[in-house]
């Protein structure tokens, strides 16, 4: 696997838009390797779905992207720019703290159980990056912080705590602090997972209006096919720490040609 | 014994000297407080020279007993290196605070742990740097969990200062034992009486304590019901 | 929740092994740490006081550490710890016993018994010790008829100071144990005493037994204000030898360190039961 200095940023940043790229991740915990030499690559603006066994590393690939877990070997690269490594007088070193959290300004990632604060309310939530990481004034993080309560349809819980709304409630909120952010790529690790079936709804109608949108770039992990199926530019099967297979749902998810994304997905539909 | 109560000079003594006992306190809270936070963070740093450096401090600070400790920093350092002008109120918080930072940092590295991964975790998702992960969303939730045990803490070393009476400092208990010099000249008054009525103060005292350190608890409790981080009419102004 | 429970894997095979150490069953280490407590109670009388905490070298006068001094004064030093761990351990064995009533007397359903037995607890674990020792000599001065040495004083001053710390210990540790517990017994048709003694204490015991070394250690810490009713613990044999020879920073650092010599690997020991039983309950 080769390193190339001189990325190629043309293709994978358009302007306000970032684009993804893995060359040769390896990550593992211990002697299990979760991700195996990986490659992939996702365009600016692309929403991409995930699918994958329970336990073969999807989470892992949201969470070494965003830098909540440390690359074993390989690059990382978002809106053409490395994560975890530097160019100095032309070679790779791998970044400072300082570089990476640069970078990492790009990403944001929303999570199955939420991490809401629950010390603060839910505009403070919302509030609190684009005051203490982006250096908005108070009355400036206000506005945005309504505005995008206003988007995800919580206009009145601007002063209520986590502990006080329902799940999917939780759910838009965390939304709406990740896009407080202006993220350019965002990571949704099953976001509807840990929620009751009648509030998986509010929260994908959400998730549908930042794709309509169209400039974020997302990659999410879902079991929702039908949702995958409606609104991903392109699907991915994940296992044994590599891609097997990939490509726009109707053909991945419809009459998918690898052995085992067939049996992944007639396991998924039994139920 | 005649009666429960001291007289009203007597009295008058015992609350002066609790402006020394106090004033150690406050002293022996402040920097006990600092090291709290220095060593207990320390204890869960990254680098392992740091954490095995805050370790050390930990297990001597815990391992020593205050009255010892207090002994060899007011009476044996000053003597080692000269400085036996050194005021004796700051020498006695000082070892009071070692003393306290030991156990406030297991408190704090506790409190710290107590808070869940995902906190950590969704505030670097949100670029937050380190120290503002601490500050802005570690830190208060680990409040909850910290108070409690901080206030017993703080009891502990009130009692703690009592010790300073041994080094020659004219704290409660010290006025204690001068005002029963006086009743032996005077041959009036029983000591068992001094004695419990010197308790009682005490007893105040740390009741007081606990009283503040129940008026935060409820404090901090009241944030997770949502404040009015916005009121009506500003909300108004912004849409 | 991925991230939490890999750290399990591989399950440590002395945990399900049913036969123990020896030193890992509590029925076994229970009794030998009571017989050792009151073997060295009954034995240390016989360790005189040779000198009364004179140094047979002298120090050389200078203002600054002198090495040899101090070394040479470990031996005395020794004999002040030995007083003050004898002072301890009598007082401790006192505070276990007081604290079993005291804590029986708190749960009491009788409000006239259980609201002044909480007062006293309350009243005596938030004053300080200094204070009490001072109190209880006065007081066994003040009766007639009755002396006391002052290591007594001390262990009494120990032992019932403690004894409202072991209490709430023992509150926690009947409390933690599950209600159903109480329920099975009750339809198991088994009397008061046999469900105490069968049921709750057994359960009861791994939950206090941490919590309790941990308080022998902090009476331990405090044993050395004997000093203040002159027991002839570590503090007085340090005073003493400033005392006689005007130096004081070898006496009191050698205190200190004599001190952290018997803490810390208690420390240690204590902690080593605490991990052991919380694996036994995972
Ligand atoms: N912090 C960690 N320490 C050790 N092993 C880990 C850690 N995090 C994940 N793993 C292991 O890595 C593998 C992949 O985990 P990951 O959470 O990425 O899977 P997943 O595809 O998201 O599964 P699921 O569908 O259940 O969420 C699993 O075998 C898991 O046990
Ligand atoms: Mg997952």
């Amino acid at each position: 696997m080769s390193v190339s200095e001189t990325t190629t940023a043309r293709d994978i940043s358009s302007k306000g838009a970032a684009g993804v790229r893995m060359r040769g991740v390896t990550k593992a915990f211990g002697q299990n390797v979760v991700l195996r030499d990986l490659d992939l690559e996702v365009a600016p603006g692309e929403k991409v779905v995930v699918i994958g066994p329970s336990g073969s590393g999807k989470t892992t690939i949201l969470r070494t992207t965003m830098t909540l877990e440390r690359i074993d070997a390989g690059t990382i690269e978002v809106g053409g720019r490395h994560l975890y490594h530097e160019s100095v007088n032309g070679k790779l070193r791998p970044a400072r703290e300082k570089h990476i959290r640069e970078v990492r300004s790009d990403i944001g990632m929303v999570f199955q159980h939420f991490n809401l604060f629950p010390h603060m309310t839910a505009l403070e939530n919302i509030m609190l990056a684009p005051m203490k990481v982006h250096g908005k004034s108070r009355q400036e993080a206000q506005a945005l912080g309504v505005e995008l309560l206003d988007k995800v349809g919580l206009a009145h819980a601007v002063n209520q705590t986590p502990g006080q709304l329902s799940g999917g409630q939780k759910q838009r909120v965390a939304i709406a602090r990740s896009l407080a952010c202006e993220p350019k790529v965002m990571l949704f690790d099953e976001v509807t997972s840990a929620l009751d079936p009648e509030l998986v709804g509010e929260v994908l109608n959400v998730l549908r209006d930042i794709a309509e949108e169209g400039r974020t770039t997302m990659m999410l992990v879902t079991h929702e096919m039908g949702f995958a199926r409606e609104m991903a530019d392109r699907v991915l099967m994940f296992d044994g720490g590599q891609i097997i297979e990939s490509g726009p749902p109707a053909e991945v998810l419809g009459s998918p040609q690898h052995e085992r994304t067939k049996a992944f997905l007639g396991a998924v539909k039994s139920h | 014994m005649e009666s429960w109560l001291l007289s009203g000079s007597q009295y008058r003594l015992l609350l002066e000297a609790s402006g020394t006992t106090l004033q150690i306190l406050a002293y022996a809270f402040l920097l006990g407080i600092v090291l709290s936070l220095v060593v207990g963070i320390a204890r869960l740093s990254e680098r392992a020279w740091v954490r095995g450096l805050a370790l050390v401090f930990v297990e001597f600070a815990r391992g020593i007993s205050s009255i010892i400790l207090l002994f060899i920093v007011a009476i044996a350092i000053p003597i080692l290196f000269g400085a036996e002008q050194a005021p004796l109120i700051l020498l006695s918080a000082i070892a009071l605070g070692i003393n306290m930072g030991g156990y406030g940092a297991e408190i704090i590295r506790g409190g710290i742990q107590a808070v869940p991964k995902g906190q950590t975790e969704a505030s670097i998702s949100l670029n937050l740097g380190p120290a503002q992960r601490l500050r802005h969303v570690v830190l208060p939730q680990a409040l909850t969990i910290i108070l409690p045990p901080m206030g017993n803490l703080t009891i502990e070393i009130l009692k703690g200062t009592a010790l300073v009476s041994l080094v020659g400092m004219t704290d409660i208990m010290q006025m204690a034992r001068n005002i029963r010099q006086q009743q032996l000249a005077d041959a009036v008054g029983t000591q068992p009486v001094l004695f419990l009525n010197v308790l009682v103060l005490y007893f105040i005292l740390a009741q007081v304590i606990n009283l503040l350190f129940k008026v935060a608890e409820a404090w901090l409790a009241k944030r997770y019901e949502g404040g009015p981080a916005l009121t009506g009419t500003e909300l108004e102004a912004i849409r | 929740m991925s991230t939490v429970t890999h750290e399990e894997k591989t399950p440590d095979m002395e945990e399900i092994h049913p036969h123990r150490r020896w030193y890992r069953r509590p029925s076994v280490v229970v009794p030998v740490v009571l017989v050792v407590i009151g073997y060295s109670i009954l034995v240390s009388p016989l360790v005189r006081e040779q000198n009364f905490f004179r140094p047979e070298v002298a120090a050389d006068g200078g203002v600054t550490f002198d090495w040899n001094f101090f070394v040479h004064l470990f031996p005395l030093m020794l004999q002040g710890l030995v007083v003050t761990v004898k002072a301890t351990l009598i007082g401790f064995l006192l505070a276990i016993v007081l604290g079993f009533f005291l804590a029986l007397g708190r749960r009491s359903k009788r409000r006239l018994l259980s609201w002044p037995v909480t007062a006293v607890i309350e009243f005596i674990r938030s004053t300080p010790l200094l204070v009490q020792l001072f109190f209880w000599q006065a007081l066994v001065r003040a009766s007639e008829g009755i002396t006391l040495e002052p290591i007594t004083i001390l262990a009494l001053g120990l032992g019932i100071h403690y004894a409202t710390y072991c209490s709430e210990a023992y509150r926690a540790g009947i409390n933690s144990v599950d209600k159903g517990q109480w329920e099975a017994a009750t339809a198991l048709n088994l009397g008061p005493v046999t469900s105490w003694t069968r049921v709750a204490i057994p359960q009861a015991v791994p939950n206090v037994l941490p919590a309790l070394g941990n308080y022998l250690i902090a009476g331990f810490k405090d044993a050395p204000m004997g000093v203040a009713v002159n027991a002839h613990g570590l503090l007085f044999f340090a005073d003493q030898v400033r005392n006689d020879t005007f130096r004081a920073t070898e006496p009191y650092l050698i205190a200190g360190v004599g001190f952290l010599l018997v803490s810390l690997p208690a420390a240690w020991l204590v902690r080593r039961l605490e991990k052991r039983i919380s694996y036994e309950r995972v």
